[in-house]
């Protein structure tokens, strides 16, 4: 019975982290085109209805995947068979696995159980998230190549290019982070986040490690291949590397996108947004600088830090997409600069500034 | 058991992609290949307990270093197959025999002793901050000896990227 309850809880933490993803990025689509349309005063998409029934065009994301689903599935006569398959699952899965270990919330305890709320709990999971997001550009690349199409190819090219430059910038801004909460954990570094500053500020990653932050997240949007970084695709230019593509494989393409999008965001909540923590929000309650209390029962708290992760993580999206509908593309040439010549410096020198300041910090104290 | 089985679906894929890799004549193919054995042999390193080397392993190796390979290929080789006479037959020759000799040697060692091999060093570090100590006071003269290489190898490449610029 034990055994059957641990396989269930572990079945539990694997679905709500890949639930939550898929979700999400299947949601997105839709927010991105009401956004979009709020931002540019238009009405937006509103057309798929049930029965009548409209409710702001989120039928849209269902009636999209009915389309995709049911259109010619098409393949190029000259293009590779298998590679060309596989490209848009690769693509989707290394996406959807990279948020496996990113924290929900802190360890929950159910029936003389300690559950950790997240999907796989690893030493090194800044680093797995890191692996997994690299490994995600060989989608790309594959679909380029084995399309037999010289836009898709050259598509692919610049994929990987701008995955190459905005990778390295995000793990040398990462590794400030790493050295100021000490550990690869992000559980560990969630934790870390809980303590308070000068008594009253909460010490999340955006206060410690400023710089960071900002090279992260520009980095992070660049991994995502969206606009303004969006160079692989360019619609107007080059179609890119899923030019030869139709019906649902597009689709994942497009889903892979979405799902980078919701995995940097859960990424940067945990970094430097205080993942599932609330400001004040200890184990037995809220305790609050000026001396006041609030004790709550154990569930609500561990409710309240999971709904804190969930806004966070919304609000990053939100504020992705904000960038994607204000921002010009990029000429190729100018985002391999700013990643080589901006972005990347400049995470070594906060590497250099962080470790300095802890010297200081730590030969004070 | 279940290690077994996942020591044994590891192992397969390792050996299968390697195979892929030597025998597939299409450049790109062979590469991916490459990338799944790197991802697999990774996968064995985790279960030996080696998190941050099979991670490292990932990042490194399969996510940066392989990535610039099949970029390299795609930029290079416009073709869909390498055509034409081998240029290299007489190492093609050579292979089997050096391979054969190495699998004699490993097959050797392999029956010698089935544990570690004497005067081995000490247990892999279990946690990162002893990793990170051991290189950086025991091993630090290998460590920073390879950090020279690499350096060289960098200004090697600008020096090598100028001359055809200019």
């Amino acid at each position: 019975m034990s055994a059957l309850a641990d396989l269930g809880i572990v079945f539990g933490r694997v679905a709500f982290a890949m639930l939550f993803v898929v979700n999400t990025a299947a949601l997105l689509g839709w927010v991105e085109r009401k956004q979009s349309a709020i931002m540019q005063d238009r009405i937006g998409a509103n057309r798929a209805s049930i029965l009548g029934f409209r409710v702001l065009g989120l039928f849209h994301p269902i009636a999209d995947a009915i389309k995709m689903l049911t259109k010619e599935d098409f393949r190029p006569a000259r293009a590779d068979r298998v590679l060309f398959a596989l490209a848009p699952f690769v693509s989707v899965f290394f996406g959807l696995v990279a948020f496996a270990s990113i924290p929900f919330g802190d360890t929950l305890r159910v029936a003389g159980r300690e559950v950790p709320l997240q999907a796989v709990t690893l030493n090194v999971g800044v680093l797995y998230v890191f692996a997994m997001l690299s490994l995600g550009v060989y989608g790309v690349m594959m679909a380029g190549w084995s399309s037999a199409n010289n836009y898709a190819l050259l598509g692919g090219q610049r994929a990987a290019a701008l995955m190459i430059s905005a990778e390295i910038a995000i793990g040398a801004s990462i590794m400030g982070v790493v050295m100021v909460y000490g550990s690869l954990d992000l559980m560990d570094i969630v934790r870390g986040q809980g303590a308070l500053l000068f008594g009253w500020i909460p010490a999340w990653g955006i206060v410690t490690q400023p710089l960071a932050f900002v090279l992260f997240v520009t980095a992070g949007i660049a991994a995502t291949k969206r606009i303004p970084f969006d160079t692989p695709e360019g619609e107007s230019e080059i179609i890119g590397y899923f030019v030869e593509y139709s019906g649902m494989k597009f689709g994942m393409f497009l889903m892979a996108d979405l799902v980078e999008t919701t995995v940097i965001a859960g990424l940067t909540t945990s970094l430097f947004l205080g993942g599932w923590q609330v400001p004040y929000l200890v184990a037995e309650g809220f305790r609050f600088p000026w001396g006041a209390a609030l004790a709550l029962p154990h569930l609500l708290v561990v409710l309240l830090q999971v709904g804190a992760f969930v806004t966070k993580v919304s609000a990053m999206i939100f504020f992705m997409m904000l960038v994607r509908w204000t921002l010009p593309r990029f000429r190729y040439d100018q985002a391999m600069r700013l990643g080589w010549l901006g972005l990347f410096p400049l995470s070594i020198l906060n590497i250099v500034l962080t470790g300095l300041l802890l010297l200081l910090w730590g030969a004070r104290a | 058991m279940s290690t077994w089985v996942a020591f044994f679906v590891l192992a397969a894929l390792a050996v299968g992609s390697a195979l892929g890799l030597v025998l597939r004549r299409n450049p790109i193919h062979g590469a991916l290949f490459l990338v799944v054995n790197l991802g697999s042999v990774a996968g064995l390193y985790l279960m030996l307990g080696a998190e941050f080397l099979a991670a490292a392993q990932v990042i490194v190796y399969a996510g940066a270093i392989m990535v610039l390979f099949v970029f390299a290929i795609m930029v290079l080789i416009p073709g869909k197959e390498e055509t034409g006479p081998d240029p290299r037959r007489a190492v093609r020759l050579l292979a089997p025999p050096l391979g054969a000799l190495l699998c004699l040697l490993l097959a050797f060692v392999v029956a010698r002793g089935t544990g570690a091999p004497a005067g081995a060093a000490p247990p892999a570090p279990a946690t990162l901050g002893a990793l990170g100590r051991l290189l950086f006071t025991r091993y630090l003269f290998p460590f920073e000896l390879t950090s020279v290489l690499l350096l060289a190898a960098m200004v090697g490449v600008l020096l090598l990227a100028r001359k055809r610029g200019s």
